[in-house]
């Protein structure tokens, strides 16, 4: 079986910096596979070269088999760290924006209701849909968010740190929603995260990026039983250890 | 060797000039080649041209309105000084039509509309806006860039022409009610001078100055670094030039125009 998402050694550097030095990584179909690695390790980065909005020095990324191209978007959904959400529109075109443009275009209306039915499905109140972005507060951008990664009902859903900057509630909240909805939808995901709560809600596998590389992937359930020093230390958040932190 | 690091500076600055002419031309070049491929996003454009130019037609009617008159004293202190009083009217249609009002119109949608589409891409850009535009399967460069160059190239002829007769009337009200012209010679005097030439060059050069605010402020906000500051400098780099371009461009249509 070909996976959902195959990379081999993708390599990513800006200037001297080298982010990405050698990425090999597959992703079956339906897995749930959540990045971990410290701020800066270039999480961010191996998402956005997936998606193709940075291109990468090296390497080769498949898609079902096929090498990604532009066509691949169409298949993907993306929640942005910040949410990213347009704040030029109202929260409904934000959630409908692909709808309302493009092959699959459909009339305002259709639109419009897919729109309100994303939103309640997200847990956002139809009276949402025609405020603005910048009235709501941080955790409603976050689901509207997510309401327009999934309003195309992608094959592939991207989840850039879900739950920074959100309490504990809410973080919980999300995590619940996110793995609801990803298996309502059977879609194949790949979440980022340095929140270990996020974890255990969302992931089937986990991989750690330590400097540019795959240091640790395995399923979720050999989380607790790896020997791995690096990996002990990222869950346990020990300051000792052998990943260097700046004091 | 300290003797030779003005010479570096003078190196690297031109260097880096020459690169970002580059940067811009081949900007400009992907931006007309989008232009002219589908899909085309009506509902984007219709908006721009509401913010790019109806939006700026108080503010360029009333720079037109203040230079006519203006411009009508200084004529008229000029003129006395070889008793051609009497030229008001025609210098003033001249003056506003094929110079004033296309380059003060230009530079103030420059001060209006580069800084802000340029501070509202940079801080798309900033925000991740312009990444989830493409992962929506939209390209930034037709769903933003396009619109704004359509809009602006269009509407800076109208907002040109609008200035023209405002501005001819600000020198009207003046010489009428201060300087003594009679009414209807002066309106007779205007319109029987200006020829048609004077009027369309200006408006050409409206269309370029329209062209010239959108392309810069695009640029420099698609090409904005990371942050606040990021966004800033954006601001300030598409005004600063937009307004240098204008004033250039300007002087090399008028003397193409001059020597046609
Ligand atoms: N467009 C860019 N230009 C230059 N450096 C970048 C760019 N994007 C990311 N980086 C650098 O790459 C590194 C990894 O960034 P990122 O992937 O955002 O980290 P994280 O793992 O926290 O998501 C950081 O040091 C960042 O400064
Ligand atoms: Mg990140």
């Amino acid at each position: 079986m070909t996976a959902k998402i195959a990379l081999k050694d993708l390599t990513k550097s800006f200037g001297s910096k080298h982010v990405l030095r050698g990425i090999t990584l597959d992703v079956g179909k339906s897995e749930s596979l959540v990045v971990i690695g410290g701020s800066g390790t270039g999480k961010s980065v191996l998402l956005k070269c997936i998606l193709g909005l940075i291109k990468p020095d090296g390497g080769s990324i498949q898609i079902d088999g096929q090498p990604a191209s532009i066509k691949s978007l169409e298949s993907f959904g993306m929640l942005f760290q910040g949410a990213a959400l347009f704040d030029s529109m109202p929260v409904w075109q934000n959630v409908a924006f692909r709808l309302l443009r493009g092959p699959s275009k459909l009339p305002r209306k259709e639109a419009r209701e897919i729109a309100i039915a994303k939103l309640q499905r997200v847990g956002l109140p139809p009276e949402t849909a025609d405020l603005y972005p910048s009235e709501l507060s941080g955790g409603m951008q976050k689901r509207a968010g997510l309401a327009r990664a999934i309003a195309a009902e992608p094959q592939i859903i991207f989840f850039d740190e879900p739950t920074t900057g959100l309490d504990p509630i809410m973080s919980g909240v999300i995590n619940d929603l996110i793995s609801e909805i990803v298996s309502e939808m059977g879609a194949t995901t790949i979440t980022i995260t340095h929140d270990m709560s996020s974890v255990r809600a969302i992931a089937t596998h986990v991989a750690m990026l330590h400097r540019g590389h795959i240091h640790w992937h395995g399923p979720v359930g050999d989380l607790d039983t790896a020997q791995d020093p690096h990996l002990r230390q990222f869950i346990s958040g020990a300051a000792q250890g052998p990943i260097e932190t700046l004091r | 060797m300290i003797l030779f690091a003005p010479f570096g500076a003078l190196g690297r600055t031109t260097l880096s000039l020459l690169a970002s002419i580059g940067q811009v031309a081949l900007f400009a070049l992907s931006a007309l080649r989008h232009l002219v491929t589908p899909p085309i996003y009506l509902r984007e454009i219709a908006q721009q041209f509401l913010t790019i130019g109806w939006l700026s037609l108080p503010v360029v009617g009333l720079t037109a309105l203040f230079t006519g008159g203006a411009l009508a004293l200084q004529i008229y202190a000029g003129g006395a000084r070889f008793n051609a009083e009497a030229v008001v009217p025609q210098i003033v249609a001249i003056g506003i039509t094929r110079e004033l009002g296309p380059v003060l119109g230009g530079l103030m949608v420059a001060g209006r509309v580069a800084s802000a589409i340029a501070a509202e891409i940079a801080t798309m850009k900033v925000t991740e806006q312009i990444d989830a535009l493409r992962t929506l399967s939209t390209d930034p460069m037709k769903y933003l860039t396009v619109p704004r160059l359509i809009a602006a190239t269009l509407s800076l002829p109208i907002l040109v022409a609008v200035g023209d007769s405002i501005g001819i009337f600000g020198g009207y009200l003046v010489s009428t009610t201060r300087l003594g012209f009679n009414e209807a010679a002066y309106l007779s005097n205007t319109t029987g001078f200006l020829e048609t030439w004077d009027v369309t060059s200006g408006l050409l050069k409206g269309a370029a100055f329209g062209f010239i605010v959108a392309l810069m402020g695009c640029f420099h906000g698609m090409n904005s670094g990371r942050g606040a500051r990021g966004v800033g400098r954006a601001t300030t780099q598409a005004v600063v030039s937009a307004s240098i371009l204008i004033l250039a461009a300007n002087y090399l249509l008028t003397e193409a125009f001059f020597s046609a």
